[in-house]
């Protein structure tokens, strides 16, 4: 049985099959309508998320299965002091896959090691956020076509921003592929990432602090909002919080064919006045992450 | 100079950085042993400047290579007969469980206390241990 807990939890070619069965289910949803018939998936979330818990919830409704669960801690035996270890043993009874959101980090990795059925990890904090990376994955080789041979902007909270930190850990599997990093000093990517992923794997990278001399550059642009929630201190978040700003007038210095991609929710990062532009895909991007989890969930329930 | 006693049978543990001993002493529960423990504290190393020196009069029933975990400059000299029979620097363990903890406020580890902390080697060239849950680097005590 196979968890998703690290983006790194799917080989090059594994990711690849998912990919393609999620390019699949965009040509064809109705095909697999009904493949996930009399399945459940529990939704165990610790702490709020909107978007991925019904992203999730479509995905298993789409492929005809049910789906049960919790949305906060409060709801949950956790708030009895409950462990992860112990709730995720009883899940298993009672669902035949499960995602998980935690506000600690590794919690989902706990569950993984104490569970009967599958466990996805659907945000750990500020470390993991596998779907998320696939959602993005799938959006880029979609629109683009392909994986390699790109030059990407990451920009905003590369320090705490945990699907800059999953994606830099993805992308750096494909041939030449050059990031460009784009943060204010206090919100670069952590050391380690820089040398254990980065230096390690011979990637071209720079880091620059402003989004204009760059923008011209870029492949594809990634905006991520700078989280309140990640911050001990809240001077330091609003000092930091409208550093990187992208609006129509940057825009116009990017390429024609530039994507910007935004994993949401946007607090103020990208103006309003940037949606109509056909290189905006962060909706389309949205879109697609329930179409990468129903092919996630058909891989893990061995239904594809 | 300080001298201490040679061993006839026993272990050195050696070139520990200076005011490390005290905390390989209490991981290694030396305080239980019944037999005779010097430790040397700021003694004169021309590779470290000062370093201390634990001294332990008898055999150790324990993998010595987990103190590489915490102090990777440790040095092991095993004595026989009063002669050194095994010397070397320690193998760093790919895994090791309960040694060290994980202190990322962060970490599941924070909250569910009987979680066993484990870390893993990541770069045995720069002696990095990563917590298996959160991949906080372990930073030493």
């Amino acid at each position: 049985m196979k968890h998703i807990i690290s983006p790194l939890d799917l080989s090059v070619s594994e990711l690849e099959e998912v990919l393609c069965l999620a390019e699949e289910i965009i040509k064809e949803p109705k095909k697999y309508s009904d493949v996930c018939h009399g399945k459940k998936l529990a939704t165990l979330f610790y702490e709020p998320s909107t978007r991925t818990r019904l992203s999730f919830e479509a995905a298993m409704l789409n492929l005809g299965g049910s789906v049960l669960g919790f949305s906060s801690a409060d709801s949950s035996s956790a708030a009895k002091g409950e462990s992860v270890a112990d709730t995720i043993r009883v899940i298993s009874s009672y669902a035949d896959i499960c995602a998980m959101r935690h506000p600690k980090e590794g919690a989902p990795m706990v569950a993984s090691k104490y569970s009967r059925i599958p466990v996805i990890n659907a945000g750990d904090g500020g470390h993991n956020h596998p779907t998320q990376t696939l959602t993005d994955l799938l959006t880029i080789k979609n629109l683009k076509g392909h994986l390699n041979n790109l030059t990407i902007g990451l920009c905003g909270d590369l320090k705490f921003g945990r699907t800059v930190h999953s994606l830099i850990n993805a992308l750096v599997r494909y041939e030449n592929v050059t990031f460009i990093m784009i943060s204010p000093d206090e919100l670069k990517i952590p050391a380690y990432l820089r040398e254990e992923v980065l230096e390690a794997n011979h990637i071209k990278f720079k880091e620059v602090r402003v989004l204009e001399e760059v923008l011209p550059d870029l492949d594809l642009l990634y905006m991520t909002r700078v989280q309140k929630e990640r911050f001990f201190n809240e001077e330091d978040y609003i000092r930091l919080k409208d550093s990187f700003i992208l609006d129509a007038k940057k825009m116009e210095l990017a390429k024609k064919d530039m994507l910007v991609l935004h994993p949401l929710p946007r607090v103020n990062e990208i103006s309003t006045d940037v949606d109509d532009d056909p290189r905006a895909v962060y909706f389309k991007q949205a879109e697609f992450g329930v179409y990468v989890r129903m092919a996630l969930i058909m891989k893990l329930l061995e239904v594809a | 100079m300080l001298n201490i006693g040679g061993l006839s049978k026993g272990i050195v543990i050696d070139h520990i950085k200076a005011g490390g001993a005290m905390e390989i002493y209490s991981y290694l529960n030396l305080e239980k042993l019944d037999c005779s423990v010097a430790i040397i504290k700021n003694a004169k190393s021309s590779k470290m400047g000062k370093k201390d020196i634990i001294k332990i009069d008898g055999e150790l029933d324990i993998d010595l290579n987990i103190l590489g975990v915490l102090d990777n400059n440790i040095t092991i000299n095993i004595i026989d007969d009063g002669k050194i029979i095994g010397k070397g620097n320690l193998e760093l363990p790919e895994m090791v469980t309960n040694i060290i903890k994980c202190k990322n406020p962060r970490c599941i580890t924070s909250i569910e206390q009987e979680l066993p902390h484990t870390f893993k080697l990541t770069n045995r060239e720069k002696n990095v241990y990563r917590c298996i849950y959160c991949e906080q680097q372990f930073k030493g005590n």
